[in-house]
């Protein structure tokens, strides 16, 4: 409704709307070179249809959250990533998952290079039960052949890059099964990063902890982000908030939007992300 | 908006929603007998102004901590918080408003019956400028309509401008005689206080858009009080 006492001063010329800097909604490209890149992917669970023509970038060096209903494909798509999906039958994945440029999708792509480049953090800790030292050492046993001495330097570093170092260095040759929920989890952090992977693959790696816990988790998260791509299924959305830096919201299998995660917080462009991440969804 | 699976969440907005519409809806009333008692010198009515000013404190309290609770408990995001940010914006606006209304009546009974007809009808239109706006922006929060905040933002320039011609009338005024001063100095902050009203009613403009938008309007805002840049004349 227009004051018909007052002049209209005209607001074509005013610049109302900054455009945020950033992630491409719609094409799940990303402003930062893509460490990784799911280029039209679909993912079949036998006749189950999983995910529908996904196009997404994993910048490198920085924390990409994947939120989404249960049953909406996200863990899928983290499986794909490191080919996990394999070793089970009558699972097919159809497009390009690139990595660096190489297709990892490609069945000559050799599974080991992946692992040792991709690593995976799941939901619920699962330390190998052994001691802590061994739950480390035994991954690196795979890859390399090391000297006691060199071992000894490569578990104490991933130790510390897990943030754990400080609290296990006394007791190394106990075993990993009398840590706390927390300690485990970043046991299993620290187990993923011996291996001086590229990226690393997070599935609601804090979804059993208690909140102490989770903030050393989301802690880490923040300084290997430094060093590694990660990507991090979660439910929580402050958490995603929190420690990503691009955040993909899929629904039915579909990426339904993708940006950064400041402008898919505030002000999302899809009325269905809104719905979702508001708690409206349902 | 579709509702929110936590019913009482949409409770808590809801709630805020209203209680910032009766602010608005007291705001604009007490602005209305203000400049209501300003034209007919009634010294009653701008007593009841300045009293009521305290329910407008208190709402604005009770509404702070409503939205301070809903962020604390809800954690809102997206839409939710911007509807919540907005919220504390806002009251803190209404309340000022308030302020002004009460200041303009302080000085109605201050002026008592000696205020000349001349100026009662031009600050009286610059009132009826400032009172247009402020009903204009709360419809534009009712709304969530950003088109109309957007109208209101633009507007405001047209009260800079009448108040800058009214202050200038007002200083030959005073200059004239200095049995003027008393008058013209309480007329001329009457007048000013109505021109931050239309400040305020700007800067709601902007958080609705925000609300609405997500986004801020970060164009340059119209400015037309000049009496600040002008020189003074040195005495003969």
């Amino acid at each position: 409704m227009t004051n018909p006492n007052i002049p209209l001063a005209t607001t074509s010329s005013v610049t109302l709307v900054t455009p945020p800097p950033g992630a491409d909604a719609k094409t799940g490209a990303t402003a930062a070179p893509p460490k990784m890149s799911a280029q039209g992917l679909d993912f079949y669970y036998d006749k189950y249809h999983a995910l529908k023509n996904v196009s997404l970038d994993i910048a490198e060096r920085k924390v990409t959250a994947l939120i989404g209903p249960s049953g909406c494909g996200k863990s899928t798509l983290l499986r794909i990533f490191n080919r996990i999906y394999s070793i089970y039958p009558r699972l097919e994945a159809k497009g390009k998952v690139l990595l660096d440029g190489d297709n990892i999708l490609d069945p000559k792509y050799p599974l080991n290079r992946l692992r040792s480049k991709v690593g995976m953090v799941f939901q619920k800790p699962v330390p190998f039960p052994m001691s802590i030292y061994d739950n480390v050492a035994y991954a690196i046993r795979h890859y390399e052949k090391l000297s006691k001495a060199d071992m000894d330097v490569r578990v104490e570093e991933a130790l510390r890059q897990g943030a754990l170092w400080d609290e296990v260095k006394a007791k190394l040759n106990q075993s990993a099964l009398g840590l706390s929920g927390g300690q485990q989890q970043r046991l299993c952090i620290a187990r993923a990063v011996a291996l001086k992977p590229e990226v690393i693959l997070l599935d609601e790696p804090t979804s059993a902890l208690d909140p102490i816990a989770t903030g050393k988790i989301e802690q880490l998260v923040e300084e290997l982000k430094e060093r590694y791509t990660i990507a991090i299924v979660t439910h929580n959305m402050q958490q995603a908030s929190r420690v990503s830096d691009y955040t993909a919201f899929m629904y039915l299998g579909e990426l339904i939007e993708f940006g950064d995660t400041t402008t898919i917080f505030e002000n999302p462009t899809k009325k269905m992300t809104e719905d979702y991440i508001t708690g409206r969804y349902g | 908006m579709s509702e929110h699976i936590v019913k009482s969440f949409d409770d808590e907005l809801s709630q805020l929603n209203a209680a910032i519409a009766r602010m608005g809806e007291l705001t604009q009333s007490q602005f209305a007998t203000t400049m209501n008692a300003l034209r007919t010198r009634d010294v009653e009515d701008a007593a009841m102004v300045i009293r009521d000013d305290i329910d407008v404190d208190a709402l604005e309290r009770d509404i702070e901590s409503r939205a301070i609770r809903v962020l604390a408990l809800r954690q809102p995001i997206a839409r939710d918080f911007r509807e919540v940010i907005s919220t504390l914006r806002i009251v803190v606006e209404l309340e000022r408003i308030s302020d002004f209304s009460a200041n303009i009546c302080k000085r109605v009974i201050a002026l008592n019956s000696h205020s000349p007809e001349q100026w009662l009808v031009e600050i009286g239109e610059l009132g009826e400028l400032a009172k247009k706006q402020l009903a204009d922006v709360v419809t534009a929060f009712t709304e969530r309509n950003q088109e109309k905040a957007i109208t209101v933002w633009a507007c405001d320039e047209q009260i800079d401008d009448t108040y800058t011609g009214i202050s200038r009338r007002l200083i030959d005024y005073m200059k004239a005689d200095p049995q003027h001063v008393a008058i013209g100095a309480h007329l001329m902050f009457i007048a000013k206080n109505v021109e931050r009203i239309g400040d305020h009613v700007t800067n709601i403009a902007e958080s609705i858009y925000y609300l609405v938008t997500g986004n801020i309007l970060d164009a340059p805002r119209p400015k037309g009080d000049k009496t600040s840049l002008d020189q003074v004349e040195a005495e003969a």
